[in-house]
């Protein structure tokens, strides 16, 4: 027997185990049914779960996108279409992939579903800015859609100017669609950060927030102040094609490098929108998987933010070649290189927790180990591109594309899988299959070297980037990268069937299949409409392995809020057993 | 499954544990936006800093085409505008339903005044050919860039007109709802964050104001 009362700052709580039940009745999914319950929904785990399935529908699109583009380049001149809609779909693919695919993937699909249980939140602080800001999603995609059948777009995802305001493509349905689409991203910041400061349950102190928390954090923060500036920029874009505001044009007293600074502003910080809420499941996965406490706390939670602020301090190292001054260049070469440290920490931080664990090889670890490699490639050649000299050779070369192809797809990308795996049983209460999930982590990390490492070496060799045509040295380089690309294709397929068909055919998963601390793991499988039917009580940080499972199952015995039973008032004993 | 217990406020949404959490909530909610506002906006001064440094003759003969004199009646009508919010907010805190629709009406004719201020301003310029960009056909000082002022005006000026009458609307929801009776002391959040949301507008105008109007 061990007594009921934990202490927080100020009052004696009463608290009571709550043993999660392994096969819930009443579930977020049953609560309440059918279309326009969906649609009309404020629940931050179907929210989550719609901008999942609009994540996942755009990354097809995307994903089909790419494999033209490879196939077309399997010889040096024409295969199969022409040069224009070869610019048309490499635009569109870069569009789609970073504005509608990977800053929203993990903030606004797992971050959506995630956040509120690990600080055991009902719900997160502004529900209905949260419904909103995926409808504000939609209509950002149905602009871009517009684009798409009125005339394209060729510019390229970045829309540098003077060619965006001088080519006769529909640049500005795509920028109103960006545009619009910024205020998605901006609510979900806001609705984060206000949730993780003031939505945690009793006992859920900064140092007890998983590091998740910290990485979503972090990210809103970038969020919150990177996208402002990306829309300011694309409305100047936008009017300067509508009224030759003059603004990014020369002829009328104005500077294209403007826009480009204007542009990396955003997107540079954009990236660690991207990648920073990968690193949290990492953290996430690696110790569920090891059974371990996280090596290095606080190191992992405040590079995190060291991150986000040093990325705002780096854009200009997108324009060395930009004409930018010479000392602007140093300077920026210098503080580029700076953000390789706290992200080497963060690597090194997971590799000792890695140290003496008891790993157990899921799939969810298995693509954490992926991420780490790719990732670490990634990361290592963007310093490489941080170098002046380098650069000056490098850049706007295929050694380019394969730099950030290893840092947004095998980093984000990766560790989005690896989350999507590990939290796939919390969502739905259905197991994956993990022999498929196994073949297919594989296949992809096969495929994707096949595909990225080639490029690579042609970079080096000077191959350009955004180029339609090339020269015969370069065929076997390219065609090991088309080749590469369809062994990629088919493990994301394969991903695709059997997630899809766990929802009919999987076991169930129970409520914590990997024996997490975890805070979310401590709710049913799937959970409740809200999320716990107790106000949880935490007393022990997230990755404590070392104590026994009960002491991560309190909660309040007196429900405040009139949710809950009345009979809890009465209990006011833990027993352990 | 939710039984809400009867001291359950009408006010109080089901996620949060209590009133307080809630206005907390929704304040600091409000005051990341207005962070948002600001680099928002910070675009736009960003590049009226980099025009300026540019052209600097040019900036001081265009700003002498602006109207200073409505230009400072329009910044007193948004100071005093700004006080009538804060009025509202002290008459809601102190259960004074009549000085809180009072105050609000006021100010949503205070903002209304600084539009149509704002409107004669703009058709005032327009009748002189003095377009934002490629429209612009003014002759009356002679410099090569002379649009690029004018563009940027146009932006700055637009951008925050466009979040005064998004203020207009707002203020105009929660007069509304005060009508319905809907505040209190007790609570009082949404007067509170609107009243926020209009002192940030009002502050970029005064940044406007100055940088625009009254280049020396
Ligand atoms: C150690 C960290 C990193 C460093 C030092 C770094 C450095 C660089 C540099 C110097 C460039 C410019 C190359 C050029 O255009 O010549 C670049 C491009 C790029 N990087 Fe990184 N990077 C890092 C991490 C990342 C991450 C995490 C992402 C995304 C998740 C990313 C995405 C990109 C993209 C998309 C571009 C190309 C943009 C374009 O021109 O279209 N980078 N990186
Ligand atoms: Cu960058």
């Amino acid at each position: 027997m061990a007594t009921a009362e934990v202490s927080s700052n100020i009052k004696k709580l009463q608290v009571k185990r709550f043993k999660p039940a392994e096969d819930p009745k009443n579930t977020y999914l049953t609560d309440e049914k059918g279309l326009w319950a969906w649609l009309t929904t404020v629940d931050h785990k179907k929210i989550g779960l719609m901008y999942l399935g609009a994540v996942a529908f755009f990354f097809l699109l995307g994903g089909l996108l790419a494999l033209a583009l490879r196939t077309e380049l399997w010889t040096p001149a024409k295969t199969f279409i022409e040069a224009d809609t070869y610019n048309q779909i490499f635009t569109l693919h870069g569009a789609i992939m970073v504005f509608f695919v990977l800053v929203p993937s993990i903030p606004a699909a797992l971050g959506n579903f995630i956040l509120p249980m690990q600080v055991g939140a009902k719900d997160v602080a502004f529900p209905r800015l949260n419904l909103a800001s995926f409808y504000i999603y939609v209509i950002g995609a149905i602009f871009t859609f517009i684009a798409l059948f009125n005339n394209g777009l060729d510019t390229g995802w970045t829309f540098y100017t003077p060619y965006s305001t001088t080519t006769t493509t529909s640049v500005i349905w795509v920028t109103l669609g960006v545009f619009i689409l910024g205020f998605s991203s901006i609510l979900t910041g806001t609705n984060f950060i206000t949730t993780i400061h003031k939505l945690r349950a009793p006992g859920i102190t900064w140092s007890k927030l998983p590091l998740n928390i910290w990485a979503l954090y972090a990210t809103s923060i970038i969020q919150v102040l990177a996208t402002p500036v990306l829309a300011i920029t694309v409305l100047l874009l936008t009017m300067e094609r509508f009224m030759g505001l003059g603004i990014f044009d020369p002829a009328n007293g104005g500077d294209p490098v403007l826009f480009q600074h204007f542009f990396w502003f955003y997107s540079h910080p954009a990236v660690y929108i991207m990648i920073v809420p990968g690193f949290g499941i990492i953290s996430e996965v690696i110790t569920t998987f090891s059974k371990k406490h996280i090596f290095g706390y606080w190191a992992i939670a405040l590079s995190s933010l060291a991150i986000a602020f040093i990325g705002f301090l780096v854009w200009g190292h997108h324009m060395f070649t930009s004409g930018q001054s010479a000392v602007a260049t140093t300077v920026f070469s210098f503080l580029t290189f700076l953000v390789g440290i706290p992200t080497g920490i963060k690597i090194l931080n997971w590799v000792a927790t890695l140290y003496k664990g008891s790993i157990e090889m899921k799939t969810p670890m298995l693509y954490v180990f992926i991420f780490l490699f790719l990732f670490s490639i990634g990361g290592f050649t963007g310093i490489m591109l941080g170098s002046l000299s380098a650069d000056i050779h490098l850049h706007d070369t295929y050694y380019v594309v394969a730099h950030f192809h290893y840092v947004m797809m095998g980093g984000t990308l990766m560790a989005l899988l690896a989350g999507l795996h590990y939290w796939w049983p919390k969502m739905t209460g259905k197991m994956y299959s993990e022999v498929w999930g196994k073949i297919s982590a594989v296949l992809v990390f096969i495929g994707f070297n096949l595909t990225f490492l080639p490029q690579f070496v042609m970079g080096a060799q000077g191959m350009p980037r955004r180029y339609y045509n090339y020269i015969d040295q370069f065929t076997p380089f390219h065609q090991t990268s088309t080749i590469g690309s369809y062994v990629l294709g088919l493990g994301l397929f394969i991903t695709l069937f059997y997630l899809l068909h766990s929802l009919w055919r999987g076991k169930k998963a129970g409520s914590n299949p990997w024996n997490s601390r975890g805070l979310e793991w401590q709710a049913t499988s799937p959970p409740d409409f809200h999320n716990f039917d107790h106000t949880p009580v935490v007393i022990h940080g997230p990755y404590d392995y070392h104590k026994p499972m009960e002491e991560f199952q309190l909660g309040l015995a007196v429900s405040h809020n009139g949710h809950g039973e009345e009979t809890d008032v009465k209990e006011s004993k833990v027993t352990t057993n | 499954m939710a039984n809400h217990s009867t001291t359950h406020p009408a006010h109080l949404h089901h996620h949060f544990v209590d009133s307080d959490q809630q206005f907390d909530a929704a304040k600091m909610g409000m005051w990341v936006f207005l962070v948002n506002e600001i680099l928002f906006f910070g675009g736009l001064f960003c590049a009226y800093i980099v025009f300026r440094a540019w052209y600097p003759d040019l900036f001081q003969e265009a700003s002498h085409e602006l109207n200073t004199l409505w230009g400072a009646v329009n910044t007193a009508v948004l100071i005093g505008s700004s006080l009538t919010v804060a009025m509202a907010i002290r008459s809601a805190q102190k259960d004074q339903q009549r000085g809180l629709r009072i105050n609000l009406l006021i100010t949503i004719a205070l903002a209304c005044v600084f539009m149509v201020i704002k409107a004669f301003e703009y058709s005032h310029k327009f009748e002189l050919g003095i377009f934002p960009g490629e429209w612009y056909t003014y002759t009356g000082f002679e410099h090569p860039k002379a649009s690029v002022f004018f563009s940027i005006y146009y932006m700055m000026t637009g951008v925050h007109a466009l979040h005064v009458l998004v203020g207009i609307g707002l203020i105009f929801w929660i007069y509304r709802r005060s009508v319905k009776g809907e505040f209190s002391s007790e609570y009082y959040t949404p007067v509170e964050i609107t009243g926020l949301y209009w002192h940030l507008v009002d502050l970029i105008w005064i940044f406007l104001f100055p940088l625009l109007y009254l280049i020396e």
